[in-house]
């Protein structure tokens, strides 16, 4: 199996400490983090992780059950590129004089639908947002122009075929104990589509 | 598309804080006896601790529950965690422990690992320096809820004493619950003293992110039942989880019907009686010989309730390649984490097991299970009986164990420490009861045994407890003889001492041409230590003396140390070399 890029996206209870803890189930295991990005989620209450890797899906598989079986983790999915739709963003921090003298630069930013979010003086910072290529190709452009300084914001994603946490949440919630929960419901299921596949 | 709609968080804190109930007054009380108050709520009737200045308010609440509740001053923290691991282990119940912030707590962290690894439950509340001090690197402050975060099942800090109830209901609630665990309680010392409005401790049974028990597919449980009709070389391995369930009948009767050859893991080892006809012996690297070498030949492997660690698998890409594999846990995150399987029956085994009993077809298979007696012959030649009856001048474990089995009939109960004892001890000890065994088997801590009987005889004061020690590993936690003395725990302790750490020695001598590195290991005269505790002892060496001791020992009214001077490079076998298959086992 060969390793590729993952996005596991992890629905949580908002709690102190709980980063800690998803983390060190990667770093226990040395696998490197690529990006990790912690918002709300469409569900008051609930947070969201998207955590990047490059790993096999076999390892994948394993570190999205380590991270379920975490008391104040409520779901674990994992989707490979083509199964999500994803953006990261970018700021970039250009010299205004560069900008003013030359043209060039100008068309550069249209190309790549760069907006300018701060305009001063000295220096304009620009922001885009796209897949990392993207982003990456704008830097390279850029920096013989005298780019003064860039971030890059970690990846978000939304799962194609997700159709959002609020009725998988209601089952969580709900549910008395001793009534069937339907959880890793697609645990033996591999033969099945790999979205969803936790 | 519908716009997202708010669901209101409900969470799992807010459901349990309901209106008091009528007629109970508000009570103004401190948080630390909201902590005492949940405990009795839990039914906590022992505690393992060590006071310090962090945790003096709990202390103090202690102080006006001493009537109800037994508090076991240790002599370090990490005897009073392995103290409540054994406790929970004989009790079935989870055990609890006190201690202060800093180094306390820092010397629960081995305990925790232990517990984590072995899947005991058990709840740790330790004191922690004032909320607002936190992070300024005050007097025994420690980032504790950091530092156990990897050994724990759940950690939580509290900093406002309102939290405590609902905070202490879900710690046992998931400490006991699905695969149990270890938790740790941080509460700063102004959550301790802040007085609070207690409207009553409610124990909870439903976390909405938490899932202790998956729900139990019938499809599979069918599967399953169909893999093991038509196979011919059936063999059943099983690990604690079946103790950890309460599965007990419900194995022996699948096994029954079944006709099914059965073989533990150290840790599940007791579940059934030693000696059970269809119990073939311990799995393992020092397990025996025709479960490792079967293991590689039969047709379907049922695992039930265990984890397929490498101590029992040997070199995994060469286990049990030729078997269709069926797997028992309630842990969804065990399922094909070492060994892929045919077909997964998550759940609890109390549930599934039932199900699968009525789905197989009543069955004997004799041949096969002649193939695992066949192995015990050869077994007992090369190894058992010259362990067992050893013409050695010098006396081996083994015939400790024999003559102990002979003396106690397979009904007390057998801590262990770590090594060679350990093996041997867990290879020859007849056990006739469930939750008998009480050993480290994940972690493999050496100075388990000593605190960790303490804490057996609390959760089972009616059976004989017998530590059985190594020489190294009773000096790690020795200190615990005061527990002992103070408690006047009727333990009885066997210190096997061959004057090595007797395991590293033996992996130096077959795989470092006994290159000997640090493994000879003196000790102090053991008796005149428990002396020195009030303790009574005996130290023997000679065979016609053993029997006598050990009559003596178990007759003894309160704890005993007998320190039985064994053969000094005696080996154990069988044994799995590391990066060997199962099937690889060697007898000598």
């Amino acid at each position: 199996m060969s390793k590729q890029e993952y996005t596991v996206t992890v629905y949580t209870e908002n709690q102190v400490g709980l980063l800690n803890r998803i983390a060190i189930i990667f770093s226990r295991r040395k696998i490197n983090i690529d990006s990790l990005n912690t918002s709300p989620s469409e569900v008051a209450g609930v947070h969201r992780f998207t955590i990047v890797i490059n790993e096999t899906e076999d390892v994948v598989r394993k570190l999205c059950r380590q991270i379920e079986k975490q008391v104040e983790v409520l779901k674990a999915y994992y989707n490979t590129n083509d199964e999500i739709v994803w953006q990261e963003l970018a700021m970039y921090k250009v010299p205004t004089d560069v900008i003013a003298e030359k043209v060039k630069v100008e068309r550069l930013l249209r190309e790549y639908g760069a907006r300018a979010v701060a305009i001063r003086k000295d220096y304009i910072v620009f922001e885009t947002s796209g897949h990392r290529e993207e982003i990456d190709a704008l830097i390279k452009a850029l920096e013989p122009f005298g780019l003064i300084e860039f971030v890059r914001s970690a990846r978000v994603a939304i799962i194609k075929t997700s159709n959002g946490f609020h009725e998988k949440l209601k089952e969580f919630e709900y549910r008395e104990p001793s009534e069937e929960v339907i959880e890793n419901e697609y645990l033996n299921e591999t033969e099945k589509e790999k979205i969803f596949s936790m | 598309m519908e716009t997202i709609h708010k669901i209101k968080s409900n969470t799992s804190e807010q459901k349990t804080s309901k209106p008091p109930l009528q007629g109970t007054e508000r009570e103004n009380i401190s948080g630390s006896e909201a902590v005492m108050r949940a405990l009795a709520c839990e039914k906590v009737d022992t505690i393992f601790g060590y006071p310090g200045g962090a945790i003096m308010p709990i202390y103090d609440a202690l102080y006006d529950h001493v009537k109800k509740v037994n508090h076991i001053l240790v002599r370090h923290e990490q005897g009073a965690i392995h103290a409540a691991q054994g406790y929970a282990r004989t009790s079935g119940k989870v055990g609890v422990v006190f201690a202060t912030s800093g180094p306390g707590a820092t010397n629960l962290v081995t305990g925790l690992a232990d517990a984590m690894i072995d899947s005991t439950p058990v709840v740790c509340v330790t004191g922690q320096v004032y909320a607002h001090l936190l992070g300024t690197d005050a007097f025994q402050e420690t980032d504790v809820i950091n530092i156990t975060t990897p050994v724990t099942k759940w950690n939580y800090q509290v900093t406002d004493a309102t939290e405590i109830p609902s905070v202490m209901a879900k710690a046992f609630y998931i400490a006991g619950s699905g695969r149990p665990g270890p938790v740790v309680i941080d509460i700063t010392k102004n959550a301790q003293l802040q007085k609070f409005d207690f409207d009553g401790y409610k124990k909870i049974d439903h976390i909405r992110s938490y899932r202790p028990k998956p729900i139990v597919r019938k499809k599979y449980v069918e599967e399953a039942a169909k893999l093991i009709n038509s196979a011919e070389k059936p063999f059943v391995i099983f690990g604690q989880g079946v103790i950890l369930g309460k599965a007990e009948n419900e194995f022996k009767q699948f096994i029954e019907k079944g006709g099914l050859p059965t073989a533990w893991t150290i840790m599940g080892m007791s579940a059934i009686p030693t000696d059970h006809p269809l119990a073939v012996g311990m799995l393992g690297m020092h397990g025996n010989y025709g479960p490792n070498v079967l293991t590689n030949d039969c047709d379907v492997l049922i695992a039930v309730g265990m984890r397929f660690d490498d101590r029992v698998t040997g070199r995994l890409d060469k286990y049990a390649k030729q078997a269709k594999v069926i797997h028992l846990d309630i842990d969804p995150a065990e399922i094909d984490k070492n060994v892929k399987t045919t077909v997964s029956v998550w759940g609890d085994c109390k549930e599934t097991l039932p199900l699968l009993t009525e789905l197989i077809e009543q069955k004997v298979h004799p041949q096969w299970l002649e193939r695992f007696h066949e192995f015990q012959k050869k077994e007992e030649e090369t190894c058992i009986i010259p362990e067992l009856n050893p013409t050695s001048e010098t006396l081996s474990m083994g015939e400790v164990i024999k003559l102990l089995n002979e003396l106690t009939h397979g009904d007390a109960v057998m801590v262990t420490d770590v090594g060679q004892h350990q093996m041997v001890a867990c290879r020859y000890t007849k056990l006739n009861h469930t939750k008998s065994n009480i050993t480290s088997g994940g972690l493999g801590t050496m100075g388990f045994a000593l605190p960790a009987a303490i804490g057996a005889k609390f959760g089972a004061p009616n059976r004989t407890v017998i530590a059985v020690i190594g020489d190294g590993g009773f000096q790690m936690t020795i200190q615990e003889l005061g527990t002992v003395m103070q408690s006047q725990v009727n333990i009885k302790i066997i210190v096997l001492n061959n004057n090595f750490l007797g395991m590293v020695r033996q992996w130096q001598q077959l795989f470092h041409d006994r290159r000997y590195s640090f493994v000879e290991i003196s000790s102090p005269d053991f008796v005149q230590v428990a002396k020195g505790y009030h303790i009574d002892g005996r130290c023997v060496s000679k065979r016609e003396e053993l029997n006598d001791a050990l009559t003596a020992m178990l007759d003894h009214k309160g704890p005993y140390v007998l320190e039985v001077m064994v053969g000094k490079e005696n080996n154990v076998f069988p044994m799995v070399p590391q990066g060997c298959s199962v099937a690889e086992i060697r007898l000598k």
